[in-house]
């Protein structure tokens, strides 16, 4: 995978090299586009530090920003503290990607391979019929996503098209109450 | 001579160029690379800018179950490295393999080494069923099973005995499908995993063709996931043998239930008892292999053959239900039943082990006791994963259980009842120790050694990895 490729450090002096956006996975809101991206690996290679794929599995993921104003898909992702996050994406953008370009806090475990539900958001009425149905994979992993609802899907199944301009993507409020509160997780 | 632990001095600054003028770091300790450590440390490195985490992992490779537990036909499951191995890689943290917590270094010299120390070492034992026999040749717990086929280095001699026909498996969990699974499976699927070869070289010879999948409630109960159970139904060359009378009334009990547990028994109905269509017909026509679900059944007593020493058979206990639902309970009928095999697996769950004497442990639950993963009575000690809930839960359920850990570690330095204000030395002092000690821990640089070559081994017969299977030859990979 390009993502296991892009974690590989040049070790010089046994320094571990800082960039920009070494946060990757942490701080998702530090990769801003895919050309900064491959900006700071040019200019770190000249630096020798060659962290040079970081920014390949963002690439794969999807370019973010739209050259045509008839692609921009306006959508607004509602976090676990309840925030508004609108965000302007383009048609063909995967729900997952476009969450960790915007910093939202969305998991996305097995790389969107439909092998887990880290990626489960609840997508509001008005949108949640224009979306295709869910497979009977997308469903048996939903069914193992903790607070199932009916308006559940897996962030990374939906690919944005013109008619889902203003959809609302909500994420679980998967807190630690929800355990607390007598929740029996399911069996492994 | 550590270069571990010299290179992780370097990248915090105690020595060498880039000592920063900024306060000095909360340094926060993971016992544990599995998922519940790894994402501790995620959410913990993202919160603060201020925090250093340091992970121990007793075996030279990181990632725990991922590794040891997930099963080789999950490939996709296994991903999740990828961002483990960003964690893993970002400056603030720093890799500790082949150090064992609890008799390399103690868990109070942890204490004293770090503002704060996060128990995530997860379930290693597994639950005994407590009957006659279980001790015999034959009998194997899923753990060591899984470990086996998956590479485990403690579990590497278990060779188990595949030469009889009918395999039992106790428990009907994800862990018992990966097992079932694993026995049954086409060889032309398992060769293109990353399951290790000496259990490639033992499946290839085994003789096992059926396997039944025995728990001690009813369908309606049933612990594995939708997934599992569609795979086993569409495993190639098997079919489903089921009984017919074990799901007399589940079709009355589906009404009220949630939506996962109606599709998973709706499945299991589809599975058991409608007529197959043609084309399935024919499929299960052809299958060589059979599996099944036995309910309503508790294991009595493992009995050997004439020589006493392989064991022949499992000796069951026929239950009925009291109440319904998840909470429906087994009671005994009194009735007695025999099944005769030469391979027992009991997967009747995974259990946490205490790791020192001074951490507060619950022998009961066998899980460390806490609340919001905080240590109870055990100021800067925490604690996630399965040590915190008990075996349960796939790895969305860990990763939000690792969070809330994460969450209170943050609450606590935030709100300064994690006290900071003395500064703490970190790997500094523990490295020291285990020098003295002639431990040397695996850094995760030596780790993407021990990988490199798996990978390269894998290419070589067309997996994606050949794992390495003793912890002397991931040493010497490490430090080739």
């Amino acid at each position: 995978m390009a993502a296991a490729a892009a974690v590989r450090w040049s070790m010089g002096l046994g320094l571990k090299v800082i960039p920009d956006c070494s946060l990757c996975p942490l701080s998702r809101s530090c990769v801003s586009s895919w050309m900064s991206l491959k900006r700071s690996v040019r200019y770190r290679t000249i630096n020798r530090h060659l962290r040079t794929t970081i920014g390949l599995h963002h690439s794969e993921e999807g370019s973010s920003s739209a050259e045509s104003p008839d692609d921009v898909v306006n959508v607004v992702y509602i976090d676990r503290s309840g925030q508004r996050v609108p965000v302007k994406a383009k048609v063909g953008d995967n729900v997952l990607y476009l969450a960790h370009r915007h910093g939202i806090e969305l998991e996305g475990a097995c790389e969107a391979s439909l092998a887990c539900s880290t990626c489960h958001v609840y997508v509001n009425s008005d949108h949640c019929d224009k979306l295709p149905e869910p497979t009977e994979q997308e469903d048996d992993m939903l069914d193992m996503a903790p607070m199932l609802q009916e308006n559940s899907r897996l962030g990374c199944q939906i690919t944005l098209t013109p008619e889902l301009e203003g959809i609302e993507l909500t994420l679980p409020k998967v807190t630690r109450n929800f355990y607390v509160d007598g929740h029996v997780p399911k069996p492994h | 001579s550590n270069v571990a632990c010299i290179r992780s001095l370097y990248s915090a600054g105690v020595i060498g160029r880039g000592a920063s003028s900024s306060p000095s770091p909360s340094k926060i300790c993971v016992i544990g690379s599995g998922p519940a450590g790894f994402y501790t440390a995620q959410h913990l490195l993202k919160a603060r800018q201020d925090i250093v985490v340091d992970i121990y992992e007793r075996l030279p490779v990181p990632f725990g179950l991922v590794r040891f537990g997930v099963a080789p036909d999950h490939p996709e499951v296994k991903n999740v490295i990828n961002t483990f191995t960003q964690t893993a890689n970002h400056p603030r943290c720093h890799f500790y393999g082949n150090v064992n917590v609890g008799k390399d270094v103690s868990v109070s010299e942890l204490q004293q080494a770090y503002h704060g120390v996060v128990l995530s070492y997860g379930a290693e034992a597994n639950r005994s069923m407590g009957v006659q026999g279980e001790d015999l040749a034959g009998v194997y717990s899923a753990k060591d099973f899984v470990g086996w086929y998956n590479g485990l280095p403690s579990c590497r001699e278990l060779t188990p005995d595949l030469s009889c026909d009918t395999a039992v498996i106790l428990g009907q969990g994800n862990v018992a499908l990966d097992v079932a699974r694993v026995l049954l499976a086409p060889l032309s699927i398992l060769k293109k995993t990353d399951i290790t070869q000496p259990a490639v070289e033992a499946l290839v010879h085994s003789q096992v063709r059926r396997v039944l999948i025995i728990g001690r409630r009813g369908p309606t109960q049933i612990a594995c996931t939708i997934k599992e159970l569609r795979e086993m139904v569409n495993l190639p060359g098997t079919r489903p043998e089921m009984k017919a009378a074990d799901f007399a009334e589940v079709s009355e009990a589906l009404k009220d239930v949630p939506r996962p547990r109606k599709r998973l028994t709706e499945l299991l109905l589809k599975t058991a008892l409608e007529v197959p269509g043609e084309k399935e017909q024919e499929r299960r026509n052809k299958a060589t292999r059979t599996w099944g679900f036995r309910f309503y059944r508790s294991p009595i007593e493992v009995f050997a053959d004439a020589e006493g020493k392989k064991i022949s058979g499992i000796r069951l206990a026929v239950n009925k239900l009291e109440g319904s639902g998840e909470g429906a309970q087994a009671v005994l009928t009194g009735e007695v039943e025999e099944v005769s095999c030469g391979l027992v697996i009991s997967s009747i769950g995974y259990k946490s082990l205490p790791i020192d004497p001074s951490v507060p442990f619950d022998p009961c639950k066998a899980i460390v006791p806490n609340t919001l993963g905080r240590v109870q009575q055990a100021k800067g000690l925490y604690c996630s994963g399965w040590l915190k809930t008990g075996p349960t839960g796939v790895i969305a359920t860990t990763m939000n259980n690792s969070f809330d850990t994460a969450r209170s570690v943050v609450e606590d330095l935030n709100s300064g009842t994690l006290d900071v204000s003395t500064e703490k030395p970190g790997s500094q002092s523990i490295c020291a120790l285990l020098e003295q000690r002639r431990v040397k821990p695996v850094s995760f640089s030596d780790w993407e050694k021990i990988n490199t070559e798996e990978t390269r081994r894998g290419e070589a017969v067309g997996k994606p990895r050949e794992k390495l299977l003793s912890v002397e030859e991931m040493l010497r990979v490490a430090r080739a």
